[in-house]
């Protein structure tokens, strides 16, 4: 029997695999897709909220502030791209102004510090390119952006560096309670543990209501997005949101970690959990209110579009605890926005949960740190040299786009939990993210994979499991 | 630092032609760099036949085409670096280059020619809502995967654009075992050349739908199969014409974007109808010393067009180096389009630095039928010439002689015009 | 008597031709703009041919590019890609080189486009 079981490895599940991993515990993270970073947590907009939007006293604003702060500390920690770029909320009326008001009261009351109201003229000083409709902003400086993938994938391998076992393709089919601990039925066998945290996104509420009476319902909440080319990206600086209105919640516009625009997401609720494809209304409703924020949004400039699922549960509030009737067994369900900026804060709350149901004893070999892919494009030209010198293969760029190096990918491979995907080297070192989206490195990216993997090309996969049809 | 006369920048078509001419024309310092494994660019996977028609009066494949200017330019000695990169150019011509043996390295350049061709338009630039599967490649990368890597991506193809490279590589797929179901084209005319609708889809009972479009993507993890419905004039979807088609490959072939990245950042002036940069008679652009060619330029249908267009540039850089060039005194004279020409390469002309006739190349918007092509000094005609058809695919060409200015004088503009032909006028594609 | 239609590959216009024939022997083309698309309809129908162009699979892996020589049959492509694809040939391989001396039974060598490893 395991001390722990995490069901799913996305950045919650792997927030909280890497801070139990502090501790002498025999911990396994089980995952139905081939990759960490498969679900809701590859497709979200990559915002660390300030913390202004939830409900004062909430688990949800609670969590969003204190993941805030130490986003900036984990970030230097694992080695995850971060920044604060600040965020805005923006009002088109004189008589919205109350809005933006109340949003500031309530993240004063959350913790959110320095916030400020701007007039428009004020707001264009930071902006220029807001929208002419733009009448006022709520100003967060302490919002950030974050690369959601690089983040959730430097959980996972610091995880897994700290002696985490990482069960990828395996699927839990049903859990059975025993006198003490879970029993798990997955399509690679069974697993029991003492404790199970039930980290699975949009799939949480199936597995809670396993072992629980008290039954919860979770709806995938379908958000768009598209995706504009670099030249587009520093269009704006600020992560810019609309004032949530009776029309809805409105569409942000934002640079990337990496310097792209992002735009969206729409939310569009549905029953299928796996529904991520993006519809033809979803896309030009993004189109349609971007402008709102900001005007002459280069639209042509658009790379890709994607879908992501939100887990929205009917409360609308993170649901983190033992239900009554299943001591042991931990949600972390209903983790919607902001649970990007929550996950580091979600860890710690989980591993104090834990500690109440098991003693918690610290490893001396505990590996703090973790060392992302050495990004060659930010080095000197001093230290590129360097590089090549020792290794050749950061001579040759294979993703022009990017400017990524074959280092970096064979680094992606062969580090824990390396890539086995073409989506896996992507979110990694982002060969094939850029403008040509993989159009030229697809069949380089392709042939070192095989040759690292010992398969042939018609085995390797873009995405997905092995076995899948 | 190391110093070069002449760094080009892409060694397919244009660079190879461009480093032959600048070397026949007294350059010896030359240097191509390639990022690819090996000289020929975009032509080694480029395995069909028909290139070379207008150059060796001989139809070639695209490997025997760049081979035969690969062995011109080892003849000349020409210098050249492959696997290796040019991450950098400042307008002051200093070159940052990558490859495996020899690192970062800066090279300051006199003059320099780009020539890193062009990429294709990737599916999220053509907005098809839906999942994200494998199984999606644009064309060319499907073409590289299968004549290059001896890889065939699928067995059940749908074609989305019927550009050149889409229609090749269905008759390809075909010939490797894939069943190509249809090819689909927004527009209402296709984007190839008639012969490759004949030899690539007529041939293998291939249909083409014309004014039909990819309005649904099948599949999460692997594609399963994509819905096609017919669009309207404003190229939206027509609700009820929808049609699906189980495919595990969907290949797209949705024009063709110049590589321009270096020239934008050096502050090259853009042209933004080619995506190219703006260039004068003598194929430079707004930095003195740095010319374009080829389809980092403007993208061309014929490669011979390539060669020939790299060759001006090549010999231009030539007469750069050795202070041959007359120095720019004046913008020069605009060229200007009209009639639904969408374009000119070059765009403006500067009679006193042409030491040749200039060969002014240049895209209609529409499918024009009965018309004339004329070339106008300010109001005075000085050609024209009879089209029976003029198609988006298929770039015209004005030849501009320095005589002309002789004889007419300076004009303030130089026009090109599409004009409509009278209904009974059945001269076939002449010169007056 | 029997009737043919091609399309015109001379130009863009890609008129429809209408080929009148008598078993092997045309009687005459219309829809054609001008004489180029006579000559080609007469080819078309009495003589359809094409230049093949595929890949051989080499011997240690990999693939080289290949034509036949000159053209062949329109009606024997898919037997000449079919004999190519069972073909596998030693490298390297040159350009020019035969790689295939007579393909589909039309007397026509296939030579290889590309070098190979």
């Amino acid at each position: 029997m395991r001390d722990v079981i995490i069901i799913g490895a996305g950045v919650s599940g792997c927030a909280i695999a890497r801070e139990l991993s502090r501790y002498e515990l025999d911990i396994c993270v089980v995952e139905k897709e081939s990759d960490v970073c498969e679900g809701t947590s590859k497709a979200n907009s990559g915002i660390v909220h300030g913390g202004f939007d939830a409900k004062p006293g909430s688990l949800k604003a609670k969590l969003n502030v204190q993941g805030n702060i130490l986003m900036e500390e984990m970030s230097k920690t694992l080695d995850f791209p971060f920044k604060r770029n600040g965020s805005m909320v923006i009002c088109e009326r004189p008589e919205e102004v109350s809005g933006l008001e109340k949003l500031l009261e309530q993240g004063v009351k959350n913790g959110v510090q320095e916030m400020k109201i701007l007039t428009r003229e004020q707001a264009l000083e930071l902006e220029p390119n807001l929208a002419d409709g733009v009448y006022a902003v709520l100003h967060i400086p302490s919002g950030g952006i974050v690369c959601p993938f690089e983040m959730n994938i430097a959980y996972a391998e610091n995880a897994a560096q700290n002696g985490v076992e990482f069960c990828l393709e395996t699927e839990v089919q049903s859990i059975e309670k025993m006198e003490k601990g879970f029993r798990l039925h997955t399509d690679q066998g069974t697993m029991e543990a003492t404790c199970v945290i039930n980290a699975a996104g949009v799939y949480a509420d199936v597995f809670h209501n396993m072992v629980s009476e008290q039954k919860i319902h979770i709806t995938p909440r379908r958000g768009d997005y598209c995706l504009l080319d670099k030249t587009a990206g520093s269009y704006v600086s600020h992560t810019i949101f609309q004032l949530p209105t009776e029309k809805g919640k409105g569409i942000l516009v934002s640079p990337t970690i990496h310097g792209n625009l992002l735009l969206g997401p729409t939310a569009i609720d549905i029953e299928d959990k796996e529904a991520t494809a993006t519809t033809a209304a979803g896309l030009a409703e993004i189109m349609e209110k971007s402008v709102r924020s900001v005007k002459n949004i280069p639209t042509r400039q658009v790379i890709t579009s994607f879908a992501g699922l939100r887990a929205h549960e009917d409360q609308g509030e993170f649901i983190i605890g033992e239900p009554e009737d299943a001591r042991g067994f931990i949600d972390v369900a209903g983790i919607e926005s902001p649970g990007l900026t929550s996950a580091p804060a979600v860890g710690l709350y989980v591993r104090d949960m834990v500690a109440g149901i098991m003693e918690l004893k610290e490893k001396k070999e505990f590996v703090e740190t973790r060392k992302g892919i050495t990004r060659f494009k930010e080095l000197s030209m001093e230290e590129q040299n360097e590089l090549i010198r020792k290794n050749p293969s950061y001579g040759r760029i294979v993703c022009r786009c990017e400017g990524i190096t074959e280092g970096e990918i064979l680094d992606a491979v062969r580090r824990p939990l390396g890539a086995r995907t073409l989506d896996g080297i992507k979110r990694r070192t982002r060969a094939g993210m850029g403008r040509c989206q993989a159009g030229f490195c697809t069949p380089k990216t392709m042939e070192l994979l095989a040759k690292e993997l010992h398969l042939e090309l018609k085995d390797i996969r873009k995405n997905g499991r092995r076995d899948a049809q | 630092m190391k110093q070069c006369d002449l760094v080009i920048v892409g060694g397919g078509p244009a660079g190879l032609a461009a480093a032959i001419a600048a070397k026949k024309n007294g350059i010896n310092d030359i240097l191509i760099v390639e990022r690819d494994e090996k000289l020929g660019g975009i032509l080694n996977q480029c395995i069909h036949n028909g290139f070379g028609l207008h150059t060796f009066h001989e139809e070639l494949t695209g490997p025997e085409y760049a081979y035969r200017f690969i062995q011109m330019a080892e003849e000349l000695e020409i210098p050249y670096m492959t696997g290796s990169m040019v991450l950098d150019i400042t307008p002051e011509k200093k070159l940052t280059v990558i490859n495996r043996t020899e690192g970062v390295m800066e090279i300051q350049a006199k003059s320099v020619i780009l020539a890193m061709g062009c990429r294709e338009r990737p599916r999220g630039a053509l907005n098809i809502p839906g999942y994200r599967p494998m199984g999606i490649y644009s064309a060319g990368t499907a073409q590289r995967l299968v004549n290059v890597d001896g890889f065939l991506p699928g067995k059940e193809v749908v074609i989305l654009g019927s550009g050149d490279i889409g229609l090749i590589m269905a008759r390809r797929m075909t010939l490797e075992g894939a069943k190509v179901k249809v090819v689909a084209e927004l527009m209402p005319y296709s984007g190839g050349l008639k012969r490759n609708i004949v030899q690539c889809l007529d041939d293998f009972g291939i249909p083409l739908k014309l004014s039909h479009t990819v309005v649904e993507i099948k599949g999460k993890q692997k594609l399963e199969g994509v819905t096609l419905a017919r669009v309207d004039e404003h190229n939206r979807p027509i609700p009820g014409t929808e049609e699906y088609y189980a495919c595990d490959t969907l290949l797209l072939s949705c024009g063709l974007i110049p590589e321009n990245e270096l020239s934008r950042e050096m502050g090259i002036a853009m042209n933004p109808v080619t995506n190219g940069p703006v260039v004068d008679e003598s194929l430079e652009t707004s930095i003195p010393g740095v010319f374009v060619c080829g389809n980092v330029l403007h993208v061309h249908d014929l490669v011979d067009f390539v060669s020939e267009e790299a060759a001006v540039a090549g010999r231009n850089a030539a007469d750069y180096i050795r202070g041959n060039m007359e120095e720019k005194k004046s913008q020069g004279i605009p060229v200007e389009t009209e009639g639904g020409i969408r374009y000119s390469v070059p765009s403006v002309v500067e009679p006193e630095r042409m030491h040749e006739p200039v060969k002014v190349r240049f895209r209609v918007g529409n499918v024009y039928t009965n018309c004339y092509i004329s070339l106008y000094l300010d109001d005075i005609r000085i050609q024209r010439k009879k089209r029976q058809i003029v198609t988006p695919g298929e770039m015209e060409e004005m030849v501009l002689k320095k005589e002309f200015f002789q004889e007419y004088g300076r004009p303030e503009k130089i026009r090109i015009v599409l004009e409509q032909a009278k209904q009974d006028d059945r001269e076939v594609n002449g010169n007056e | 008597m029997s009737n043919r239609i091609l399309t015109c590959i001379g130009c863009p216009m890609g008129c429809t031709l209408q080929v009148e024939m008598d078993g092997q022997i045309v009687k005459s083309v219309t829809g054609n703009t001008c004489k180029r698309g006579d000559t080609y309809a007469r080819k078309e129908v009495t003589d359809p041919t094409r230049i093949v162009t595929t890949t051989v699979r080499l011997k240690n892996g990999g693939v080289v590019s290949v034509k036949t020589k000159e053209d062949i049959p329109k009606g024997k492509i898919l037997e000449c890609v079919k004999e190519l694809k069972q073909l596998v040939v030693e490298g390297p391989v040159k350009i020019g080189q035969v790689v295939l001396e007579n393909t589909a039974g039309t007397g026509i060598p296939v030579v290889a486009t590309s070098f190979s490893k």
